[in-house]
């Protein structure tokens, strides 16, 4: 699948962006007044910015309010109504903490699960994608989830939490990529299966439609980058989990969390560039690719 | 409204008979003139003339060989278009409801004025039928023609979609699968028309006819009076023959002892 930079800044950022909301919306860590304002500034500078990022790559972004319409079956629109859902909720929950120095816990934990449920249905767009077998298993909202709420712990400053939900990131992470590894074998489909013609021999892609390239080869047999991903795989875990576990080890001022959440998106950024490099879509089937 | 119908009147839609499918893809130039100048946004080309032209079309034809494990390799060509599913999972995907099956006929359509242009549809579509337009940013797919199906300014013959109208081999049938009766109908059950990656659980409505079985028992069928023929050696002779024989026996050739 094509990488597309919109695309990837959106999960990257609004996956913390929310999670952070989350945590803070459970009361973790409680803020009031100025403090909590700037918790809250860099929440919703991460959710928006990333919503915002995300609408880049609509051919039609002015007409992107149309979206909201189709939660019955989509979860790109229930996606939408989440995330505005969340934002509005905490919204008032912050504007308590910030002006009045008053937490309304039920707010925040309404707030925290709307956020919570915003990552779950960006992840479910993908994990529905049954074209992709990469993505179309459960280790694709395990790893959008854990990785929300270890950046979260993070970026709340909660090293407690932080700690061992990153270690879990790392686990969800990786069994992503295991599992995935061996997802389009084993879903059965194959150049035989796309021509109807595999019982009749050997089938092999003689001749492309046109001699050049066209949207489904630019936007779905995304090859460039597939040779470098086991070394990239080890910078995203590197960036991700491992530098920011040591800089909140060794210390817990606010410069060590700041660049441990640095590192943290970073290495999200490479994880997420990777999800989207690696993923096979079942129609480079069809052109002999994968 | 993007939930999918429970079931359509009428389900329209191809057989492409891979049998009688000469790769000559007059259906996808038909296609594309015929979609550029009527029903929306017109298909439009990049770098037309260029070095490196793209362009979107709602047909493709795509070549295959087979290679069976006793028998010569076989040609095959391949028309592609957008196959109608009853469970397709490009309409339930849109956030908009710009994509939807419709009840009457079953032909799966876009509201190109609802069409955020995000993509979901063609990267949920496993047989790479839609394709956003670079020009436009909306989505396309093939319509089954549903400007000419249904058109009475048109001479009745013209009635059907303007790959199967232009098809010179008639590899292109258009019909009503729902109607058992139909020539579509007949067409599948006689040459066990069949269905593009039935894993996926899309159940397309178009349906692709195998080519037929070719000679293969080339042994069993050679003429009774072959054997009365005069052997033809193989082995040559003349100059031919004296260099293959030095050859051979040269150091490295196969009677020339160790390499």
């Amino acid at each position: 699948m094509h990488p597309a930079p919109s695309v990837i800044l959106f999960s990257t950022m609004s996956g913390a962006g929310f999670g952070l909301l989350a945590f803070l919306g459970l009361g973790l860590p409680v803020v009031t007044g100025g403090l909590a304002f700037g918790y809250f500034a860099l929440a919703y500078l991460l959710a928006v910015g990333g919503l915002i990022a995300s609408t880049f790559h609509l051919g039609h972004p002015e007409r992107a309010m149309k979206a909201f319409k189709q939660w019955r079956s989509s979860w790109l629109s229930r996606e939408g109504i989440c995330a505005v859902a969340a934002l509005v909720v905490m919204a008032i929950y912050g504007a308590g903490l910030v002006f009045f120095g008053t937490r309304i816990g039920l707010l925040g934990t309404i707030g925290a699960i709307l956020s919570f449920g915003t990552v779950f249905t960006t992840s479910m767009i993908y994990t529905q994608i049954k074209t992709v077998p990469r993505w179309n298993n459960t280790t694709t909202p395990a790893m959008f989830l854990s990785i929300c709420i270890a950046g979260g712990a993070l970026l709340a400053g909660e090293v407690k939490f932080a700690v061992p939900l990153l270690i879990l990131a790392a686990a969800a992470q990786i069994g992503h990529w295991l599992f995935g590894d061996r997802a389009l074998a084993e879903s059965g489909t194959t150049l035989a299966t796309a021509t109807g013609l595999g019982a009749r021999g050997e089938v092999r892609a003689f001749e492309p439609p046109h001699t050049g390239t066209n949207y489904l080869l630019n936007e779905f047999v995304y090859v460039i980058g597939r040779k470098h991903a086991l070394k990239l795989r080890i910078i995203a875990l590197i960036l991700m989990i491992a530098v920011p576990l040591a800089l909140v080890l060794l210390g817990q001022s606010f410069i060590f969390i700041a660049l441990a959440a640095i590192s943290h998106l970073v290495g999200v950024f490479t994880a997420r560039w990777l999800f989207f490099a690696q993923a096979e879509h079942v129609v480079g089937l069809y052109y002999g690719k994968r | 409204m993007t939930t999918l119908p429970t079931s359509t009147d009428r389900k329209l839609g191809l057989v492409i008979d891979l049998d009688t499918c000469v790769g000559c893809h007059a259906c996808v130039i038909s296609c594309k003139g015929w979609n550029t100048e009527n029903y929306g946004a017109p298909l439009s080309d990049q770098d037309p003339y260029g070095a490196n032209p793209t362009g979107t079309f709602l047909n493709r034809v795509h070549s295959y060989e087979i290679q069976p494990e006793a028998a010569p390799a076989q040609l095959i060509h391949f028309p592609k278009s957008c196959l109608h599913c009853e469970d397709a999972p490009c309409v339930t995907v849109c956030p908009t409801g710009a994509s939807y099956k419709r009840v009457e006929d079953g032909i799966v359509l876009v509201n190109e004025s609802d069409c955020i242009g995000c993509g979901l549809c063609a990267w949920a579509c496993p047989y790479g039928a839609r394709e956003m337009d670079a020009e436009e940013k909306v989505m396309k797919k093939c319509t089954l023609c549903v400007d000419r199906i249904y058109n009475e300014n048109l001479p009745e013959e013209d009635r059907e979609p303007a790959c199967v109208r232009t098809c010179p081999a008639g590899a292109r049938h258009f019909g009503d699968f729902a109607d058992p009766d139909s020539n579509v109908s007949q067409l599948t059950a006689q040459r066990g028309g069949m269905d593009l990656m039935p894993e996926m659980g899309t159940k397309p409505v178009n349906k692709y006819l195998p080519p037929r079985p070719k000679d293969q028992s080339l042994k069993e069928e050679v003429d009774i009076l072959a054997p009365f023929l005069e052997p033809i050696t193989e082995a040559p002779k003349g100059f031919l023959g004296w260099l293959d024989k030095a050859l051979d026996a040269m150091p490295g050739g196969p009677k020339g002892g160790s390499n």
